[in-house]
């Protein structure tokens, strides 16, 4: 479904994604996992064509960079928050992007009532809380029934319950034959959804793996987060690989993978190195999937 | 929330595709058209511009103490000072705010995401725009007509409808160069700042630069026609004069070189100008648009 071959972007000075290849299935699913400013959303927004960028890159065989327009019918986008007019309401933003997907209005009336937000027409973009302007982002990206969704961090800005429908819907596209790339910062998200995962720092794929070896564990996964100052944030993730926890540093706290009844391990390692914990955050409790493992 | 109905077996279906190229540009240039009429700057420009218009018209009518096409010339000087100020204005501005705004808002890159080209999204918010801009003038001229229509009669009917005409050709021509500011600015304050700089410099600064010109430079009559030709405004103006006066001899040696230079001529050489403003910066704004690396 993607064919991304020395994808090159530069701002400036700045090398932003660096000779990045891979390839995709179809009805496969790949994580891109990285701190912030690691070259994620750059990587995504070269894959849609929105910039331009060196290397190749195709979508179901068609050429982006030369058949961007028909290369992006094929994709449905969910950014990290929808930006769209503020003043637009939902019912008549909807039939706008139908019409663009060349699908009926009676398809929108049915994404719309599909993602719960039947009776929401009326509404103006500005006034819907985070999880309905994902929900609708969703709704948007599915109405053409494309093959292929690319997300950037679909669940960042969203409650722990808008998280888990937005995760749950993503499970049965995946389950139903959609291939997904997607951006996140969540180990849980990715333990659930992804069968690969490529791990960016800097620009540059440093690893291409899966799940199940950058979290290994058979027990349960408990993925906790480790606020420290941001001094020692490095350090902290230097001394947790040391001791042979699996760590991101993800410009949002420290996100460690344990098992479910070791979850004091990483502050007891911590402390010995006298490295103060501010805070923590036990982040949804996963289970690996076969598929990933 | 329930799940999307999605395709298990897309095989049976043909894949998603794109709209065609004009269909895409429809659609942008609707749904611009919409948001534009249903905007506070549409309704307060439309507003200020009525509201001048009728005045002009009116105020210029009971002045002369006149009927019929003298009232209406005197009217139609009026106006043409009036839309050389504000249809600028409105277009630059409208022009300049319409991608920046959408780059700061952060948009344009949502719109660009999906099945369209940026050739697609640029066309169609100028499209939109345009209609927009017209639809406001035409609504001030219609009513203003109206004024006239009741005390100068229907003489000059005309001429009052190329005066209509020539203003649109002016919009799109400023809508034009607006819209190239605007997917070279960041933000919508600097592109609205730069429309304004280049407003008053057409506006104000190029008839004095012409003049300064002239004179240092001792300029030929056919030098400073030319000169005049090429600035938007003017061409407007030199048009709506010849379009009144079936000749520019009331402009002086430069009128009176031009009308027997170029004869029956001169509005086709005038209008060239303001379709060459209209045509040359919407298509470097398209090219430079389609070329950018970034959002």
């Amino acid at each position: 479904m993607i064919h991304a071959k020395n994808i090159t972007k530069r701002f400036g000075r700045v090398q932003a994604v660096s000779d990045v290849s891979f390839d995709l299935e179809n009805g496969d699913s790949i994580a891109l996992w990285g701190s912030n400013g690691a070259g994620k959303t750059t990587l995504i927004r070269c894959l849609l064509g929105v910039i331009r960028c060196r290397g190749n890159a195709s979508i179901g065989g068609v050429d982006v960079r030369r058949r961007g327009r028909h290369a992006r019918a094929l994709i449905g986008y969910v950014p990290q928050e929808l930006a769209f007019h503020d003043d637009a309401r939902l019912g008549s933003a909807m039939v706008f992007f139908a019409h663009l997907r060349q699908v009926s209005r009676a398809r929108a009336a049915e994404s719309l009532v599909a993602v719960g937000l039947t009776g929401h027409e009326r509404k103006r973009v500005r006034d819907l809380s985070g999880g309905m302007k994902q929900r609708f982002a969703l709704a948007i990206a599915l109405l053409s029934d494309p093959p292929l969704i690319i997300l950037d961090e679909p669940t960042s800005n969203l409650d722990a319950e808008g998280r888990g429908e937005v995760v749950e819907t993503l499970r049965q596209l995946r389950q139903s034959g959609k291939t997904l790339l997607f951006a996140s910062h969540r180990p849980d998200e990715i333990i659930s959804l992804a069968r690969r995962v490529l791990v960016m720092e800097r620009g540059h794929v440093q690893r291409d793996t899966t799940p199940a070896e950058l979290w290994p564990t058979e027990k349960p996964v408990q993925v906790i987060r480790l606020f420290l100052t941001m001094a020692n944030e490095k350090d902290a993730a230097d001394v947790l690989r040391e001791a042979g926890h699996a760590v991101h540093l993800n410009g949002n706290g420290l996100c460690v993978a344990v098992p479910r009844d070791r979850k004091a391990e990483p502050i007891a390692v911590l402390a010995r190195k006298q490295i103060e914990v501010r805070d923590i955050e036990v982040l949804d409790d996963v289970q690996i999937p076969e598929t990933t493992r | 929330m329930s799940t999307i109905s999605v395709s298990h077996d897309r095989t049976d279906r043909p894949a998603p595709a794109a709209p065609s190229f004009t269909a895409g540009i429809a659609r942008f240039a609707r749904r611009e058209f919409r948001d534009a009429i249903a905007s506070k700057w549409f309704l307060l420009y439309t507003f200020a511009f009525t509201v001048l218009a009728v005045g002009v018209s009116f105020l210029s009518l009971s002045g002369s103490g006149s009927q019929g096409f003298a009232g209406f010339g005197r009217t139609a000087a009026g106006l043409l000072n009036l839309i050389m100020l504000v249809v600028p204005l409105m277009a630059l501005t409208a022009g300049a705010g319409s991608i920046a705004g959408e780059r700061e808002r952060g948009t344009l890159l949502y719109l660009l995401a999906q099945p369209v080209s940026r050739t697609q999204v640029l066309l169609g918010k100028y499209l939109g725009l345009a209609a927009a801009l017209i639809c406001s003038l035409c609504i001030g001229f219609g009513i203003s007509g109206g004024v006239l229509a009741w005390r100068a009669g229907g003489v000059g009917v005309g001429a009052y409808a190329m005066l209509v005409g020539f203003t649109a050709l002016l919009t799109l021509a400023m809508l034009s160069v607006g819209i190239l500011i605007s997917i070279n600015s960041r933000r919508s304050s600097v592109a609205t700042g730069i429309a304004l700089f280049i407003w008053l410099t057409l506006v104000f600064v190029s008839d004095l630069g012409l003049m300064a010109s002239s004179l240092l430079f001792k300029l030929h009559v056919q030098e400073i026609f030319g000169l005049a030709a090429l600035n938007p405004l003017q061409s407007f103006k030199m048009s709506v004069i010849v379009n009144m006066n079936a000749s520019l001899d009331v402009l002086g040696p430069v009128g009176t070189y031009a009308s027997h230079t170029l004869g029956n001529g001169i509005p086709w050489v005038l209008a060239s100008s303001l379709i060459a403003w209209t045509v040359i910066p919407l298509a470097i704004a398209v090219f430079l648009f389609s070329k950018r690396g970034s959002v």
